[in-house]
């Protein structure tokens, strides 16, 4: 780990108009993904910007009927909240296949969002990677890939974004809501905040430099039945091999997306639009184009077949 | 002592104490993390300093030069010590890998340099500063199966070459030719290799977390040219070891090199991220077994050859050690194949050989079943050897592994067994049933103690045998007071250090048994220093209660001294008989129960039993964690363990607990061991053998039977993930 500088951010606008004008800082908030890679240098920030004292931990209604989480909602807080639970099921079941007790603990919505991909050998610095240092080469494409993306990727990168909150949110179409460092706001539709690698792979955000998130808000809530279904070696503490985020209606019309085969959360609207035919229905829209590895190929019979599980059970 | 004749009975035979499943004695340590770590060990030299390791960058080549400027510049940095600064060091006879010095890579991140700072944060931030240039040998081998083709032709001298094999496996009338395939597996232990060093005067001192004080005593002794009473080592807690920190490592190494250095005591340990490929790990196993039958399922011919890497001068993973001695069969050929590649060390873990290998063989053994259509549990007690099967003239002292399968099958209900695979559902999981059967040689080896009666008559007991989390100090704490009838808080155990007598060390599942041995025979002799004082014969004493009891006479311990402390040592030796005239094994038998989702192949082990054979169990309470620690370690190689070889840079890929995965607690169901009522007066005066490697033996097999079972598909390329069996998985409605 580098040494770096700290200051505690005072307003949510300072926050980012610091970020923006100080050389290679970075907020920490919950600081379980960021710390741990500044202790291998994968990270590098000279500077500090600790925003857990910014509040921006409530969650509030907002007037059409949605929610407004604050960037620095805990996990755990996010998931137990009574109307989470009662209205948007898949992100509670989301969260709580995410990580581990403790870790959901200290993470927060927005740090679990800019969570970094678990390729192996973006981890490893003695090995290129594009991700960590632009035009290097990608060590994973013809090596250990069993993990990483078969869908959304490029030549010059494959790595999942490896979110379970952030399918969930992906599923129900939340927006997220930041200032910029010149203290105006913006919302952006999730389905626009994560990147497709392509060939700037080291950038997995639209966020502008400096840029700060400051609440996830969850439209009207769907109803339906929610489901969140995590495939993985093991059965917990453990990133998604594939995940299943999906909402069935009695009519069996519905929303689907996936985790753990795309460079972000991964929806195609018109697959959806499936679903009432089935799960070989919805995939071939929703994996059309999966170039997988050799490794990973199993992924795509893997989702269509989770998909299947899912829907034989919001049939029961 | 010398260990000549099988065991008659002895004091210790009472079972007051020994035997008893009392918790451990270390518990309340370990459980208000006041056990001292080596890492944790601020109080035992002053002014400690930090070392952080280096690891290479590449598979195998030289380092051209490495820059040290920056690094040297850095806050806080005492010392920048490199492996170009010295020459190789020497290494042990068990080590594979050297350890540090030289030009010369060997394998990925070998510790190249070393750097010493005030901080362990100054340490790692300067250490990321060094740069190294490499001339790389691209003509290095990573890739197990690649190598096997090209060493197929290879003559090798079997293990084991009995009667005609080739012959009586074309004329069998029922055979199974398959080859199956274990991975590389780490350790994984909580606690990283860690050291503490400190120079005075010449004389080296190592706080360490070791499970061999003597063998790492004498390593350190020729890595550093010292006589070896000019090193101490100290590792009374260890936080797991599983046969990682049998030998030295790098962290020993590096804190003695930097102690030296600097002139002051340095602490090194290991970051997560460089154990799997600076350390050692289970080698790769390739493995084609043969065997064949005659139509009522006897088995005539068995064939096990076996292929693994190592680094020049090791011997890799000898999947064919257990079929040596564990079925019958008069036609017998065993191959072991050590290929030398440039992965990194592979080296010994828990139950080296027999793990991986009846990974395969109780897979196969199922398979044999299926083609016969038997009961596996029926065939394998068709094919129970009471006699060794190399060696017909050798009988095993104590075989009970049919009553292992009987008693477990009864216990598990295995006759509700699934009988065809694929056919039980519940809800959307496949349900399946395995059994596999377990075989672990029982080593000892020599072992000494001093045993110490002090005159407030409690017992103090010092030897340098180690507990890595397996229960030496309690059972080691009842040995000595059953031996010496006071109750077992009055015995005080002092281990790991080596100023003490030279133990068995913690390892090839010897420890329980040797190291007991040697506290046994310890005892003894200060059994016959308080009859000299009391003017007895020996024979004629008898100890409980803190009292001595001489015919009429009762003497407290408290007096047996007259105010002195009275001490004795003695060390158990163990001869020939034992192993040459007899055969000397433990036996189990494992059932599990597993469920498989239907749609997505997700596996969950749902119960499992293991029955195990292992002579007088010293404490059944330390016995059982040990076997489900074990058979927990088994459902990670069965379903999980794998470190991954990138054959193009030659490492393993998934070098940190996040990548390499081992089982959590939602991963493990309820786990009922059984312990057969024995003792097996072949092995040591206690009658005892180990269990600590017989638990993870053939468990990966149960549950890879069990998969098998529950869905029709067999997997025989380890770990049993759900990606293989996607395919054969029922189709979807
Ligand atoms: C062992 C382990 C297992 C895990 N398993 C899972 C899993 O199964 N599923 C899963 O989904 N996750 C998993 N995680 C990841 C975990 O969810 C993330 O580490 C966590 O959500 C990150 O949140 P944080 O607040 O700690 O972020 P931090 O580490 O503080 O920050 C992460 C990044 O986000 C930026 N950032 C933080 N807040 C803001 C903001 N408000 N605006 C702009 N930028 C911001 C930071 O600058 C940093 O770059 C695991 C993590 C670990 C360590
Ligand atoms: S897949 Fe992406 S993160 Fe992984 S090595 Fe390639 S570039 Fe790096």
């Amino acid at each position: 780990m580098r040494a770096f500088t700290y200051e505690r951010a005072e307003t949510p606008q300072q926050a980012a108009m610091a970020a923006a004008s100080t050389d290679h800082a970075r907020f920490i908030a919950g600081g379980t993904n960021l710390l741990d890679l500044m202790k291998i240098e994968v990270e590098t920030p000279a500077h500090l910007i600790d925003v857990n004292g910014l509040g921006l931990d409530t969650i509030e209604d907002t007037d059409d009927g949605g929610l407004r989480v604050g960037a620095l909602v805990r996990n755990t807080d996010l998931a137990a909240d009574p109307r989470v639970r009662r209205h948007y099921g898949v992100l509670t079941r989301a969260l709580v296949a995410g990580a581990s007790g403790q870790l959901r603990n200290k993470a927060t919505t927005g740090g679990n969002l800019l969570q970094r991909t678990r390729c192996p050998y973006f981890y490893d610095t003695n090995m290129p990677c594009n991700k960590r240092r632009p035009g290097a080469g990608c060590a994973a494409r013809e090596g250990f890939s069993r993990q990483l993306a078969v869908i959304g990727g490029s030549e010059h990168c494959i790595a999942t974004h490896p979110s379970d909150m952030a399918v969930a949110m992906r599923l129900l179409d939340a927006e997220v809501e930041t200032v910029l460092p010149n203290g105006n706001t913006r919302a952006i539709p999730i389905a626009d905040f994560h990147r497709l690698p392509g060939d700037t792979p080291q950038i997995d955000s639209v966020l502008i430099p400096g840029e700060f998130i400051t609440a996830v808000t969850l439209p009207r809530p769907l109803g339906g039945k929610h489901f969140y279904h995590k495939v993985r070696d093991r059965a917990s503490y453990a990133f998604a091999l594939v995940s299943v985020a999906a909402v069935v209606q009695p009519d069996g019309s519905g929303r689907v997306a996936l985790g753990g085969v795309a460079p972000k959360p991964w929806r195609r609207e018109e697959a959806d639009e499936a679903l009432p035919r089935g799960a070989k229905a919805v995939m071939a829209r929703l994996l059309d184009g999966a170039e997988p590895t050799h490794e990973n190929r199993f992924k795509v019979n893997l989702a269509e077949r989770t998909l299947a599980a899912v829907l034989a059970e919001a049939k029961e | 002592m010398r260990f000549d004749k099988p065991a008659g009975s002895n004091p210790a035979d009472r079972g007051t104490v020994l035997g008893q499943p009392l918790p451990r004695i270390d518990g309340p340590l370990k459980t208000t993390g006041t056990a001292p770590y080596a890492y944790e060990r601020h109080d035992v030299a002053n002014g400690q300093l930090v070392g952080y390791p280096v690891g290479a960058a590449i598979a195998k080549g030289r380092i051209r030069s490495m820059d040290t400027r920056a690094a040297k510049a850095a806050p806080g940095v005492v010392a920048v010590i490199t492996t170009l600064d010295m020459d190789r060091l020497p290494k042990a006879r068990m080590n594979v890998a050297y350890l540090f010095g030289g030009r010369d890579i060997q394998h990925y991140h070998q510790a190249i340099a070393v750097v010493v700072a005030d901080s362990f944060e100054r340490a790692r931030a300067a250490a990321a500063l060094i740069r190294t240039d490499y001339d790389e040998d691209k003509s290095a081998s990573f890739d197990l199966a690649e190598q096997r083709r090209a060493h197929q032709d290879d003559e090798v001298e079997p293990m084991a070459k009995v009667g005609d094999f080739d012959r009586a496996f074309a004329e069998a009338p029922v055979k199974l030719d398959q080859t199956y395939t274990t991975p590389a597996q780490s350790h994984a232990q909580m606690e990283p290799h860690a050291s503490i060093a400190e120079w005075k005067d010449g004389a080296l001192t190592l706080w360490s977390a070791n499970q061999m004080i003597e063998w790492s005593k004498q390593a350190l002794a020729k890595a550093f040219d010292l006589p070896a009473e000019k090193v101490r080592l100290d590792s009374p807690y260890i936080g797991g070891g599983f046969g990682a920190k049998l030998f030295l490592r790098a962290d020993a190494v590096l804190a003695a090199v930097a102690a030296r250095e600097t002139g002051r005591p340095v602490k090194v340990a290991l970051p997560r991220p460089l154990i799997a490929n600076n350390a050692t790990h289970r080698g790769l196993t390739i493995q084609r077994i043969r065997i064949g039958t005659d139509r009522d399922g006897r088995i005539t011919a068995i064939g096990h050859d076996n292929t693994s890497n190592t680094l020049p001068g090791g011997d890799g993973e000898n999947g064919a050690a257990p079929t040596q001695h564990f079925y019958a069969g008069a036609n017998r050929l065993l191959v072991h194949r050590p290929l030398e590649m440039h992965l990194p060390e592979s080296n010994a873990m828990r139950a080296p050989g027999e793990t991986a290998g009846l990974m395969a063989l109780e897979v196969a053994m199922d398979e044999m079943a299926g083609k016969l259509d038997m009961d596996p549990v029926a065939f394998r007690v068709l094919n129970d050897t009471q006699v060794d099967p190399d060696n017909p003239e050798r009988p095993f002292s104590e075989r009970h592994f049919v009553e292992c399968l009987e008693r477990g099958a009864e216990r598990f209900g295995w006759n509700e067994r699934n009988r065809k695979p694929g056919a039980r559902r519940d809800g959307q999981w496949l349900i399946g049933h395995g059994v596999a059967g377990a075989y672990r040689g029982a080593p000892v080896q020599a072992s000494g103690a001093r045993v110490r009666l002090k005159p407030d008559g409690t017992v103090r007991v010092e030897t340098d045998m180690t507990d890595i989390g397996t229960g030496s100090y309690t059972i080691i704490a009842q040995t000595a007071a059953e031996m010496l009838g006071v109750p077992l808080d009055a015995v005080d155990v002092a281990l790991g250090d080596s100023d003490a007598p030279a133990s068995a060390g913690s390892g090839g599942q010897w420890g329980a048994a040797s190291s007991t041995a040697g506290v046994y025979a310890a005892c003894v002799a200060l059994r016959e220093a308080i009859a000299e004082r009391l003017d007895a014969d020996p024979e004629d004493l008898s100890f409980a209660d803190s009292v001595v009891r001489h015919g009429d006479r009762r003497t407290p311990l408290t007096e047996v001294g007259g105010g002195e402390e009275l001490v004795a040592e003695d060390k158990i030796e163990f001869g020939d008989f034992r192993g040459k005239e007899y055969l000397l094994a433990t036996f189990g038998a494992h059932f599990v129960e597993v469920g498989v989702h239907a749609a997505t192949g997700e596996i969950r082990v749902r119960r499992m039993l293991a029955v195990c054979d292992a002579g007088r169990i010293l404490n059944p309470v330390t016995a059982r964690s040990q076997v489900i620690g074990a058979m927990t370690m088994g459902v990670g190689a069965a379903l999980m363990e794998e470190l991954a070889v990138d054959t193009r840079y030659g490492f393993f890929a998934n070098h940190d607990l996040a990548g390499y995965e081992v089982p959590v607690h939602a991963d493990i169901p309820e786990q009922e061991v059984i312990f057969l009522e024995g003792e097996d007066r072949y092995s040591t005066p206690l009658k005892a053998k180990g269990v600590g490697e017989l638990g993870i033996c053939g468990v990966s097999a149960a549950v890879a039977n069990a998969v098998h079972n529950a869905t029709g598909v067999r997997v025989r390329d380890y770990p049993v993930t759900l990606d293989k069996l996607l395919d054969g998985l029922p189709d979807l409605a």
